[in-house]
């Protein structure tokens, strides 16, 4: 087996023993990157020699003798929407073509402390709104499963680097299912943390409420340990939490006797595909064959979800990139006459058309006469949302459902029509509403043969429980498969 | 027709708190330009604010000065518009739930006492922008981004002012009260006190409020005084010539002393108020609020009628005592110790603050003590030395380290109070001077002055001058 089609765990335990070294570890990821890149199209930057040196980094320490962080000579890539000191973020935008921050996001400082090789940027939907990363204004992402096909979005390329083994961990963010539905069209598994237990400094906002950094890998293990490397309280996040998380690799290998699961009709319905339906109930059998317990339930706000979503996301997004004035930094058009024309054409000029429909929305949904109608019911809406949720969890432990309606769909057939578009959003879009956890994992493949994803919703905190039952349905179905490219 | 004058003022105050409202870094006037700034504070893509606890604490501090009710929960909005000082392209700000409400201030507005409340509608944080930069030395604008989130509290009153100069009033007690709150240095000319105002005129008498005009651009109190009364002379003579006030802002030119149009009513910005979700719902407790007004000193407008009733002081010298804090402490000292008031009161408005002006040093770099202080008065008193021997001690115990009685004994400045060596004196110049006290017997009582004079010159001016005084009157038999 080669190196880059390695676990975390695998590559710590061959470092640990000597047998190889970080930086033949992340020079054998770079050779893979070099490989099949130009099919996958993953990477808007790559920084071999930060890579590089970090890689020296923990070799030294080895030598030394050091205690290693688990996540220690594994190499990772990062969504194009943290922030990295001294390398490019450009939210695959024109308007931060070429912008270099002069800060970390704290997730990359963590990584960074963890000892963690980080290899480059990846592509996304322009400023992560999309659902299959063809919004980016920096390159097209290809399915490594069928290259004609999306990846998904809004976190096309970090699903796509997994699956394509151009990395062994990428973060992701999700607003809306960004982590999720890639992970699903990729099948790789992802994990959309709980509001405010990963740290959102320095992720450049899109709505700032349902944002959440999150962890894509291959194996749950692997999801669980940088879940690990990268929550916890963060004095720069007044929205994070203040609480200790357990060390989530002891969750895994716990079985799912005895837990209650419960399925929402309404996300079985209409609009999801027959295969997709079939491949998630035929998971609930295994399971229930295991032990749980399976329980039929009611979430009957959900038809409203998306709309409440695509207010309350826009209106937030509106304002959160009312920074990009053309001011201080990022895209400013030329020979403009005047500050009104220099704000309206850099904004009119670097931002997409996907971009400028969301702030357009956004600002006419918070547009005094019409706050009430539309943001003020968003967030009505969101709270019946939240409520529904949490009653479903007084009777079942967690909740599945799919991750999306089909699997990935061709590159250029949902482009022209922005409602198709959203709709691929219908079952994860009410987990941001509520703030809740959910874990995407492979589960069958389509009749394109296209992976699937399973979807496992828990109750604020329980992403432990989550891996539990991820990690033994895992291990039921035989874990990931690679895709077919040389 | 009469018409009465309707004013409203909203004030933004920034807070001297250590560091800025949302970001560590410092708050601080006058540092090279764009040293004082963060990620946070320039609105770098992905960053975060973070709120500090002593925003709140100095606002609640305020709301209690003013009688507000603190709101035991707010929250934290966004206001958004687009300008090159404004990093976000919002300001954090608070919309329809203030920190504070529904308070009031009760005013001495004229110098015989008279006190009017003033309502407060509200008082909120906020965050300032920073500083637009013009200069012929380089091409188009720069931007300062260093007062970019330092906080603010801006206090709306209600529309209760009837004239300039109860405008004027307010103002100035706003001013002295977060100074004696230690919230602000409120310096208006590094804008760390700012002022908008709102003008309406109405025929006396009416209930109902005619159409404001909000004014901006005022830098001074007396130009909102000035900026006051040309606005509303300008919207009585629309009136009167037919015309009808429209709502609009204006921008008011101190030099100029008149007003034009910055934005009409069709241009108003809509700032599209909505809640921060990046900050949480502020949450005050009792025990917060009830440990804060345990911290209130005494309050300025108070402290005035106190001074003026207790002391019998006219209101110049209540003023002039308060207006800095170390000569109400002192003055209030030295009367503890059993000093005259009235007396204390007028060397502090008198020689004290002259000398100080003189020298241009502020009352804490002197070295007069309440103890030497009192000294001296006491020396004066008792008529051990004179009034003008008290100047030549008051200029060496505060600018050197001697007490009073040291400088009478080094100088000579030993008054003869002795009454059977003042009266042989007088008996020997009214026998000297026949002149004069005919003189005095035949009307010209200038002549009564004379003869004191005489007495003075003969003790080389450390005669006792009231006793002289008395003296002299004994001796041409008119007391």
């Amino acid at each position: 087996m080669n190196l880059y089609e390695k676990s975390a765990p695998e590559l710590g335990a061959l470092l640990r023993s000597g047998a190889c070294s970080a930086v033949e570890i992340t020079k054998d990821h770079l050779r893979r990157i070099g490989a099949v890149e130009d099919k996958i199209g993953a990477y808007i930057t790559l920084s071999e020699e930060r890579a590089l040196q970090q890689a020296e980094a923990v070799d030294k320490k080895i030598a030394a003798g050091e205690t290693l962080h688990p996540l220690a000579g594994v190499p990772i890539a990062l969504k194009d929407n943290l922030c990295t000191q001294g390398i490019a973020t450009t939210c695959a935008s024109k308007m931060l073509e070429g912008f270099v921050p002069p800060y970390n996001a704290t997730v990359v400082s963590r990584l960074d402390t963890a000892g963690a090789v980080t290899l480059g940027k990846l592509n996304l939907d322009e400023f992560a709104m999309g659902s299959s990363c063809e919004s980016s204004a920096m390159k097209i992402t290809r399915n490594p499963w069928n290259t004609n096909r999306v990846p998904g979005g809004s976190s096309g390329g970090s699903a796509a680097a997994v699956a394509a083994c151009e990395a062994v961990l990428t973060l992701g963010s999700d607003t809306g299912g960004s982590i999720r539905l890639p992970s699903a069209y990729c099948g790789v598994v992802g994990l959309k943390p709980t509001y405010g237990s990963v740290s959102r400094y320095g992720l450049v906002a899109f709505a700032s409420s349902l944002d959440q950094i999150g962890p894509m890998g291959r194996t749950v293990e692997d999801v669980a340990l940088c879940y690990g490397a990268i929550c916890g309280h963060d004095p720069l996040d007044a929205t994070s939490a203040r609480r200790d998380y357990p060390d989530f690799t002891e969750a895994l290998g716990g079985g799912v006797h005895g837990l209650t699961i419960g399925l929402p009709d309404e996300y079985f319905g209409e609009g999801i595909s027959a295969k997709v339906r079939q491949n998630v109930l035929e998971a609930v059998a295994a399971l229930e064959a295991e032990g749980a317990t399976i329980r039929r339930i009611s979430l009957p706000s959900t038809p409203h979800a998306l709309s409440a979503y695509y207010i309350v996301s826009s209106a937030e997004a509106s304002s959160n990139l009312s920074r990009f004035d053309g001011i201080r930094y990022g895209y400013r058009a030329e020979g403009c006459e005047n500050l009104n024309e220099l704000f309206e054409r850099s904004r009119s000029e670097g931002f997409g058309p996907e971009v400028k429909r969301r702030i357009m929305l956004g600002t006419f949904v918070l547009t005094g006469g019409y706050y009430d109608d539309y943001y003020g019911r968003g967030r009505m809406m969101q709270q019946r949302i939240a409520a529904e949720f949490s009653d479903a969890f007084e009777e079942c432990d967690l909740i599945i459902t799919p991750t999306a309606p089909t699997g990935a769909f061709e590159l250029g057939a949902n482009i022209g029509d922005p409602l198709k578009m959203y709709a691929t959003d219908v079952c994860t879009v009410t987990v941001n509403i509520a703030g809740l956890p959910a874990l995407s994992l492979p589960c069958g493949f389509d009749e394109n043969q296209m992976p699937t994803g399973l979807q496992l919703i828990g109750p604020k905190f329980s992403e432990a429980r989550l891996f539990g039952v991820a990690h033994h349905y895992e291990k039921l179905c035989g874990g990931f498969k690679l895709p077919g490219l040389s | 027709m009469k018409y009465e004058i309707v004013v409203g003022l909203e004030v933004h105050t920034e807070l001297a708190t250590e560091s800025k409202a949302y970001c560590g870094c410092k708050n601080q006037f006058g540092a090279a330009v764009n040293t004082l700034c963060c990620p946070v504070c320039t609105a770098m893509p992905g960053a975060l604010p973070v709120l500090n606890e002593k925003v709140v604490d100095a606002a609640i501090l305020m709301g209690l000065a003013t009688n507000c009710t603190i709101n035991p929960i707010c929250k934290q909005d966004r206001k958004h518009y687009f300008y090159p000082d404004l990093p976000k392209g919002y300001q954090i700000s608070q919309g329809d739930m203030p920190l504070c409400e529904g308070g009031y201030l009760d005013v001495m507005v004229d110098q015989s006492g008279t006190t009017r409340r003033f309502g407060i509608t509200r008082i909120h944080i906020e965050e300032d922008a920073g500083k637009m930069m013009h200069d012929d030395a380089f091409d188009g604008s720069l931007v300062d981004l260093n007062r970019s989130g330092v906080p603010l509290i801006e206090i709306v009153s209600e529309p209760d002012f009837r004239s300039s100069a109860e405008a004027k009033a307010y103002l100035e007690a706003i001013r002295e009260l977060v100074i004696a709150l230690g919230i602000s240095d409120a310096k208006m000319q590094e804008g760390s006190i700012r002022c908008d105002v709102n003008v309406s005129v109405r025929p006396v008498g009416s209930q109902t409020l005619g159409t404001r005009v909000e004014m901006k651009n005022l830098n001074s109190f007396s130009g909102v005084a000035r900026a006051i009364d040309y606005e509303a002379a300008r919207q009585i003579a629309m009136i009167e010539a037919g015309g009808t006030i429209e709502y609009e802002t204006r921008r008011w030119d101190d030099i100029k002393g008149e007003n034009v149009v910055m934005r009409s009513k069709e241009y108003a910005h809509d700032y599209r108020y909505f809640p921060d979700p990046d900050l949480l719902t502020i949450v005050v407790d009792n025990s917060r609020i009830e440990a804060l007004r345990s911290s209130l000193p005494e309050l300025p407008q108070a402290k005035m009628r106190r001074f003026m009733a207790d002391y019998a002081l006219p209101y110049d010298q209540a003023a002039t005592l308060l207006a800095d804090p170390d000569k109400a402490v002192l003055f209030e000292a030295v009367v503890g110790m059993g000093a005259n008031a009235k007396s204390a009161a007028n060397w502090m408005c008198g020689d004290v603050t002259r000398l100080l002006g003189e020298r241009g040093h502020p009352l804490e770099d002197t070295r007069l003590t309440a103890e030497r202080f009192y000294e001296m008065l006491n020396l004066i008193e008792r008529g051990a030395i004179s009034t003008a021997a008290g100047k030549i001690v008051l200029e060496r115990i505060m600018f050197e380290d001697i007490s009073a009685a040291a400088v009478v004994e080094a100088e000579g400045l030993g008054q003869i109070s002795d009454a059977d060596a003042l009266r042989e004196i007088v008996r020997a110049v009214v026998a000297q001077n026949p002149k004069a006290v005919e003189d005095f017997h035949g009307g010209k009582t200038n002549a009564l002055g004379f003869l004191v004079g005489q007495c003075m010159r003969q003790t080389k001016g450390k005669g006792n001058p009231e006793l002289l005084r008395q003296y002299v009157e004994q001796a041409l038999g008119i007391s």
